[in-house]
C-alpha cells in the first residue's frame, strides 16, 4: 500500500483537529480535538516506521511515548475543566475573558 | 527490518541483548537521578508531615537542588553520550543544568514565604517545580526528537499544574486552562512536523538527522517540517504571534510560578531550539532563517509597544519576558552555513543571554513578589515613593529594571551588546536597527517604573518588610550582574567553552 495514502489521512485528521481547536468552544471538544491531532502524528509516525525502508523502529516507538504523554495531558486537562466548571458552572472557553492586554 | 539506531550505538551486539541490559553511563546521569529522587522523596515526606510543618518540603527540595548541582559540577569537563547517542552531556549541556539549578534555587527562595503564607498545597507545589526544574535538566542533554519532546512535556505539565494551584481562584483557573491549550496545541504542531522530519530523514537523533538532509538538499518535506517545529517551540518562547497566552497566564498564576514560567520554562524551550537550529538543521539554514529574522523584529518590537501600556507589574514583566525572547531570536537568524565563526558568536550570544536574562528576570519577579506579599497589590502606581518607604528594595528592583533595560551598569548592557555586535558581524544590519530602537522603547517602560519609585511621594509611608530569604535571593542576584558588568569574562568565557 502506497505511503501516501497515510500521510493524506494523517493530513486530514490533523487539519479537522486544528479546526476543532479554532472554532469549538466546548473545552471538552477542543479536547478531542487536540487528540486528533495528536493521533494524526501517531499514525504518521508508524506509517513511516513500517513502510520506509530507511526508517527503523523509531517511529514507533516515538508513537508509544506520544501515546503516553498524550493520556497525561488529557488528565490535567479534564482536571482544568472540572475545576473551571465547579467555579463557574460553565465550561465554554469563549466565556473565560477575565483577563485582558 | 532493519534495527538501527533503537537504543543501541553497537551494531555488533544482539538486539535482545541490548533491550535487556541495555550499557547505561550512570554518572552521565547522575543530576536527572539526584533530582528525581528528590522529587519523589519530597511527594512521599509530604505525606507524613503534620499540617503545620508541611513548609519542610522547601528545604528539602533545596537539598535536592543542591545535590544535583554537585553532580553536575561532578560532571564537568567529561564529554560522554549515553542512552544510544540520544543523552549527551558536553559543556553546552552542563552549563544550562547549572544554570537551571541556580533558576530553581532563586524560585525556592522567591516561592517559601509565598506559599507558606495559608497556601494549602505547598508539598504539591516543591515537587511540581522540581519535576518541570527536571524537564529543564533533561532538555539540556536532549539529542533526540523523542527525548527532546519527552523533556519539553516534563517542563510544560507540571507548570500547567502549578498554574491552577490556586482552586478556587477564577482567575487561576483561566490562566491554567489557556495555558494548558496553547501548550499542548503547539506540542500538537511540533510533534507533526517532528514526524515529517523523521519521515524524511529516517532518523531521529539529531546528528544522523543533519547528515541525512545533507544529502536530500532543499527537499520541501524538510523546510515544511522545520516550519511545523519553529512554530511548536514559538508557542513555548512565547515568540510573537504566538504569545497571547503568557501575560495572561502569568498574571493568573501565583507570582513564584509566573516567574518560573518566564525564566525555567522558556530556557527550556530556547535550549530545545538552539540544540535543533545549531545541530540539526543548520545545513539548511538559507530555508529557514528569514522567519526567525521576521519572528525575532516582530516579538522585539510588538512585546515592547504593548509593554508600555501596561499597569500590572507582572503583565509589564511578561510583555517585557516576550521581548527579551524577541532579542535571543535574533542570534537564530544570523546562522549561516557557510560561516562557521558567524554560527560560533550567534550561539555564544544566545546563551550569554538567556544566562543573563534568567537572573535578572528572576530579580524583578522577586522584588514584586516582596512587594505584594503584605499589601498584595501588583500595581504600578502603588510604587510609588517606594524609595523612601524601602529604600534597599527599590534600589534592587531599579536595578533589575535597568538591566533588563540594557544600560549599565548592569549586565544585562553586555548581553544585548553581544547579540547587537553578533548581528553586525553578520552583516545583518537591519536586525541591529530594529534592536536598538526597541532598546530605546525598551528604557521608557522599564524607567518609567524607577522613576515612579524614586521620584514621586509615596501615598502609604509604611516600609514594606522584606523576608531574609528573598533578601538574600535579590542581592545575591544584584551582584552576580554587577560582577558580570565589570568584569564579563565571568560569563562570556563559559558561552565560549559550550559551543559544540
Amino acid at each position: 500500500m502506497p505511503i501516501s495514502y497515510f500521510l493524506v489521512l494523517s493530513a486530514l485528521l490533523f487539519s479537522i483537529g486544528v479546526y476543532g481547536v479554532l472554532a469549538r468552544r466546548h473545552a471538552v471538544l477542543v479536547l478531542l480535538s487536540i487528540e486528533l491531532m495528536l493521533n494524526a502524528v501517531n499514525i504518521n509516525l508508524v506509517a513511516f516506521s513500517a513502510l520506509l525502508e530507511k526508517a527503523g523502529l523509531d517511529g514507533q516507538v516515538f508513537a508509544l511515548f506520544v501515546i503516553a504523554v498524550a493520556a497525561a495531558e488529557v488528565g490535567v486537562g479534564l482536571a482544568i475543566v472540572i475545576l473551571i466548571y465547579r467555579n463557574s458552572q460553565d465550561t465554554d472557553v469563549g466565556e473565560l475573558s477575565l483577563m485582558k492586554w | 527490518m532493519v534495527v538501527d539506531g533503537f537504543m543501541s550505538g553497537r551494531h555488533d551486539v544482539p538486539l535482545a541483548q541490548e533491550l535487556a541490559q541495555p550499557s547505561v553511563n550512570w554518572h552521565a546521569l547522575a543530576p536527572e537521578l539526584v533530582l528525581a529522587g528528590a522529587a519523589c522523596l519530597v511527594l512521599v515526606a509530604d505525606l507524613f508531615v503534620p499540617r503545620g510543618a508541611k513548609w519542610v518540603a522547601m528545604p528539602l527540595s533545596a537539598a535536592g537542588i543542591i545535590g544535583t548541582l554537585a553532580a553536575v559540577v561532578s560532571l564537568s569537563g567529561v564529554e560522554t553520550t549515553t542512552l544510544g547517542g540520544t543523552f549527551e552531556i558536553d559543556t553546552f549541556a552542563l552549563l544550562f543544568k547549572g544554570l537551571f539549578c541556580v533558576i530553581g534555587l532563586i524560585i525556592l527562595a522567591i516561592s517559601f514565604h509565598y506559599f507558606r503564607a495559608g497556601h494549602p498545597y505547598q508539598g504539591e507545589y516543591y515537587f511540581l517545580m522540581l519535576s518541570s526544574l527536571l524537564g529543564g535538566v533533561v532538555m539540556s542533554s536532549a539529542r533526540d526528537l523523542v527525548s527532546l519532546f519527552i523533556a519539553i512535556e516534563l517542563i510544560s505539565i507540571p507548570a500547567i499544574i502549578m498554574t491552577a494551584l490556586r482552586k478556587g481562584d477564577a482567575r487561576s483557573n483561566e490562566a491554567a486552562l489557556k495555558f494548558f491549550l496553547f501548550s499542548v496545541m503547539s506540542s500538537a504542531v511540533m510533534l507533526y512536523g517532528m514526524s515529517l522530519v523523521y519521515g524524511a530523514t529516517g532518523a531521529t537523533k539529531l546528528d544522523a538527522i543533519r547528515s541525512s538532509i545533507g544529502r536530500s538538499g532543499d527537499d520541501p518535506i524538510i523546510v515544511l517540517s522545520v516550519f511545523f517545529v519553529v512554530v511548536g517551540f514559538a508557542f513555548k518562547i512565547s515568540a510573537v504571534p504566538f504569545h497571547f497566552w503568557a501575560p495572561d497566564t502569568y498574571e493568573g498564576a501565583p507570582s513564584p510560578v509566573a516567574a518560573f514560567l518566564s525564566t525555567a520554562s522558556k530556557i527550556g524551550g530556547f535550549v530545545g531550539l538552539l540544540v535543533l537550529m545549531f545541530q540539526a538543521f543548520p545545513d539548511v539554514a538559507d530555508n529557514w532563517r528569514p522567519a526567525f529574522a521576521v519572528l525575532a523584529a516582530l516579538t522585539m518590537t510588538v512585546g515592547n509597544l504593548i509593554a508600555l501600556r501596561q499597569q500590572h507589574i507582572i503583565r509589564l514583566l511578561a510583555y517585557s519576558g516576550i521581548a527579551q525572547s524577541g532579542y535571543v531570536l535574533v542570534a537564530f537568524a544570523l546562522i549561516d552555513p557557510s560561516s562557521p565563526q558567524t554560527n560560533r558568536q550567534a550561539f555564544a550570544s544566545a546563551l550569554i543571554y538567556l544566562a543573563i536574562y534568567a537572573i535578572m528576570d528572576l530579580g524583578a519577579f522577586a522584588a514584586a513578589v516582596a512587594f505584594a506579599r503584605r499589601g498584595g497589590t501588583y500595581f504600578i502606581s502603588d510604587y510609588s515613593g517606594l524609595w523612601q518607604r524601602s529604600p534597599a528594595l527599590a534600589v534592587m528592583l531599579a536595578a533589575f529594571l535597568i538591566s533588563l533595560a540594557g544600560a549599565p551598569p548592569m549586565a544585562g548592557a553586555w548581553a544585548k551588546l553581544f547579540v547587537f555586535l553578533a548581528a553586525i558581524n553578520a552583516e545583518v544590519y537591519w536586525l541591529a536597527v530594529v534592536m536598538g530602537l526597541n532598546a530605546v522603547i525598551a528604557a521608557f517602560y522599564y524607567l518609567a517604573v524607577v522613576k515612579r519609585m524614586f521620584f514621586e511621594a509615596p501615598e502609604i509611608r509604611e516600609p514594606v518588610e522584606v523576608p531574609y530569604l528573598m533578601r538574600a535571593a535579590m542581592g545575591l542576584a544584584a551582584l552576580v550582574l554587577f560582577a558580570a558588568f565589570i568584569y564579563p569574562p565571568l560569563i562570556s568565557d563559559l558561552a565560549d567553552r559550550s559551543i559544540f
